[in-house]
């Protein structure tokens, strides 16, 4: 270590700061990526615990281990947490943070006071979401949506959850913003815009959703606590308002969201795809512009969340159709995947092992979606579990394995330590058996007729939801698995030289693993593309056999 | 420790354009949030057109009218100061900063007044008077406290920015080579005369 100077890795640097606060007042972009890491981390076991208590409940007809109150807080905080605190940093402010700059060879993001700054934000808004369910009046309880009229109505906590998601959304913003700038003017001499992995792609248009969709949830979530505290006329129909118009302007940007959630997850796969299957990408510019597609189409097909509501025919065949169309693009890209996959020589390691996981579930999702996007069939499956299903394959199929293969991928690279890959790839079993046990039910039951966010059903339903809850258990198994595999190495005394163990051809493979604090010690000249393995095409061009 | 400190002070890189993008940026997230609130506008007013019309006399055009023009001239003088400093003119910069504070504080009083005389006359949200009226000049005047409030946010901490300006430029931190901040204060300045453009007259112009 002490070979060179520079190779001060970044968790070993001394700044101006010691202790905690060489941490919480770090300005370098690792620092954050990991402080970001631990933080959504401690929340997604908060939202998982909840997660398994509901299905605990579940599991039989009646009141089993909590009242219908207790149970309607926690999928309101359920939905919170997962969404506004894991879901939605987990991938841009986590990995986009840790890598972004190393990905197109930069020292740092543009902003690393912003950087800091959001991460302060994230901090804040988690402590009121927090704090929300201690005061007096209980934990909020109208489900993340804060639908009106029940949220100005409701004797519950809502405002510190309101503000909560309002200062969750500013910090986002505020790491689009830096994503943006960051990608516009420090990539390396050399590295156009075409040969930017495409990791970054996904985030330059999560970023551009983050920016523009971001305040328009932050306008409505303070127009409803200004109606809270002030009793100002706004969204309240008693008042003559339009709850029809909340929704509108609470979906505009709720929808999006969900794409700020999975294209960064989708830029994770694109990364690790090649790399395993030692081949060049396939299509990459379809790949980069689809991104860019999914975040411009994405933003146009919100009401698809509000057909029953009674909006006008014209309209929800509009957004009936738009929301078809969104199907395009993310097609695209696993035609592109599995194309890239083609001829490859596949090394089937834990970050693969994930990233088919994704393709796999995320076209379950994905295709259930469509199913929704149907005007006719919405009308029978709206509100139902059906939906819950659908997201959950998505958001967490998607996302929530997008994110773990991005921790299996880079987990090298950031803490200088390897995990055991034989547990790697039990623990993706395990979680991959129980996921499925667990939501596949939901699809059955939500077309059978089982309403969403109900603490009681009918006895027909119960084999379903017993299913369900078995499969609860072997998710949080194969959740166990994985983690104690990743703490197990973060305590091993041998560390990792390997700076390349996966031979991948992007530039955070080049620098040391636990990067210094700069990252490079010369900024590399860039002259090929990001996944230019040599022989790409003598392995395409090879006869069948 | 001598091998930090030199990355440290390499780590502060200095990037004009990149602030300016990142500052644009930040001011299209800022229309998007107003825009918000302009959407709840445009769908309320379509729906009680003639309610709407009827809360608007309320509204002093007067003070309106003054404000205006207070803001176009602060925007003036703010344009003034940057020019100042690029001309290297800190004493003239630093005058036309204040006097922009000075009209942003006029703007301010003015509103302080106008809102006053609205709660004299018992026009606040919840309050008697204002809940026997019909359901659009309820919204109308929810509406004109909020944006209105908002905006006069924007106005105050435009007003703490600009002051930090001026600290900077007695300072010498914002000079003639390096004002991107003050330039940065100007163009969040304009947006809060912008907003107030459209404002204007769609709460008092449209009796």
């Amino acid at each position: 270590m002490h070979d060179k100077e520079q190779s001060v890795s970044y968790l070993d640097y001394k700044g101006k700061h010691s202790g905690i606060f060489a941490w919480i007042l770090s300005t370098d972009h690792k620092r954050i990526g990991l402080l970001y890491l631990m933080a959504s981390l401690l929340f997604f076991a908060v939202g998982v615990t909840f997660g398994f208590l509901m299905r605990l409940e579940l599991i039989a007809p009646g009141r089993t281990i909590m009242d219908a109150q207790t149970y309607n807080s926690l999928f309101t905080l359920h939905g919170i947490i997962m969404i506004f605190l894991f879901v939605i940093p987990g991938l841009p402010a986590v990995f986009g943070n840790f890598f972004l700059p190393i990905l197109i060879g930069a020292k740092d993001v543009a902003f690393p006071r912003l950087n800091l700054l959001s991460w302060w934000l994230y901090v804040l808004g988690a402590l009121l979401a927090v704090i929300s369910v201690f005061l007096p009046g209980g934990p909020a309880d109208t489900g993340w949506t804060f639908y009106i009229p029940y949220s100005i109505r409701s004797t519950t906590n809502v405002m510190p959850a309101l503000i909560a998601a309002f200062i969750l959304g500013f910090s986002s913003i505020l790491t689009g913003l830096n994503f943006i700038v960051t990608i516009h003017r420090m990539r390396a001499p050399g590295m156009t815009f075409f040969k930017m992995p495409l990791f970054a792609w996904s985030l330059y248009a999560t970023a551009w959703v983050q920016i523009l969709a971001t305040p328009i949830i932050g306008i409505t979530l303070l127009l409803v606590t200004i109606e809270r505290m002030f009793g100002v006329g706004l969204f309240d129909p008693a008042l003559g308002g339009d709850p029809v118009l909340y929704q509108h302007l609470f979906w505009i940007y709720s929808h999006p969201a969900v794409y700020i959630m999975i294209l960064p997850a989708m830029g994770v796969v694109t990364e690790i795809i090649p790399v395993f299957s030692h081949r060049t990408i396939f299509g990459y510019k379809f790949i980069a512009f689809s991104s860019c597609a999914i975040a411009l189409f994405g933003s146009m097909v919100w009401a698809h969340h509000m057909f029953t509501v009674g909006m006008s025919e014209t309209a929800q065949v509009i957004f009936s159709l738009l929301t078809f169309l969104v199907a395009i693009p993310s097609a695209i890209k696993v035609f592109n995947w599995v194309a890239t996959l083609y001829k490859g020589s596949i090394s089937t390691d834990a970050p693969l092992l994930y990233a088919l996981g994704f393709i796999f579930l995320f076209s379950i999702g994905g295709f259930t979606g469509l199913i929704q996007g149907a005007l006719s069939v919405n009308m029978h499956i709206h509100d139902t579990s059906f939906i819950v299903a659908h997201f959950h394959y998505v958001m967490f199929g998607g996302t929530g394995f997008g994110i773990f293969a991005a921790m299996h991928y880079w987990f090298p690279k950031m803490f200088g330590k390897m995990y055991n890959m034989k547990t790697a790839k039990v623990g993706f079993w395990t979680l991959f058996v129980g996921f499925n046990t667990l939501y596949f039910p939901m699809f059955v039951m939500g077309w059978l007729g089982m309403p969403r966010r109900y603490f009681d059903y009918l006895p027909e339903f119960q084999i379903y939801h017993f299913i369900s809850t078995i499969g609860s258990w072997i998710l949080i198994v194969g959740l166990i698995i994985m983690f104690t595999n990743f703490i197990k190495a973060l305590r091993s005394k041998t560390s990792y030289t390997n700076i390349n163990p996966w031979s991948g051809e992007t530039l955070e493979w080049t620098v040391p693993n636990k990067p210094p604090l700069e990252n490079f010690e010369v900024i590399p000249t860039i002259t090929a593309g990001p996944y230019e393995y040599k022989d790409n095409d003598e392995i395409l061009t090879k006869e069948d056999n | 420790m001598s091998v930090v400190a030199e990355h440290i002070s390499e780590h502060v890189h200095r990037d004009d354009l990149g602030s300016r993008m990142g500052i644009w940026l930040f001011l299209f997230t800022e229309l998007v949030l107003f825009g918000g609130m302009f959407l709840v506008y445009a769908v309320y007013r379509f729906t009680y057109q003639q309610e709407f019309h009827v809360a608007a006399k309320e509204l002093n055009t007067l003070i309106g009218t003054l404000n205006t023009l207070i803001l176009l001239t602060s925007s003036l003088t703010m344009v003034l100061a940057i020019v100042a400093i690029r001309k290297d003119n800190k004493f003239l910069s630093i005058f036309f900063q204040v006097i922009t504070i000075f009209l942003a504080f006029g703007f301010m009083v003015n509103k302080y007044f106008e809102w006053m005389a609205k709660i004299h006359h018992g026009i606040y949200p919840g309050s008697e008077t204002l809940l026997a009226k019909g359901n659009g000049e309820i919204l109308f005047f929810g509406l004109y406290y909020v944006m209105t409030g908002l905006h006069g946010l924007h106005v105050l901490i435009g007003m703490v920015l600009i002051g930090v300006m001026t600290r900077f430029t007695m300072k010498g931190t914002v000079n003639s080579d390096k004002y991107i901040h003050l330039e940065a204060a100007g163009l969040y300045w304009h947006l809060v005369d912008i907003i107030w453009i459209f404002l204007f007259p769609l709460f008092y112009l449209i009796t």
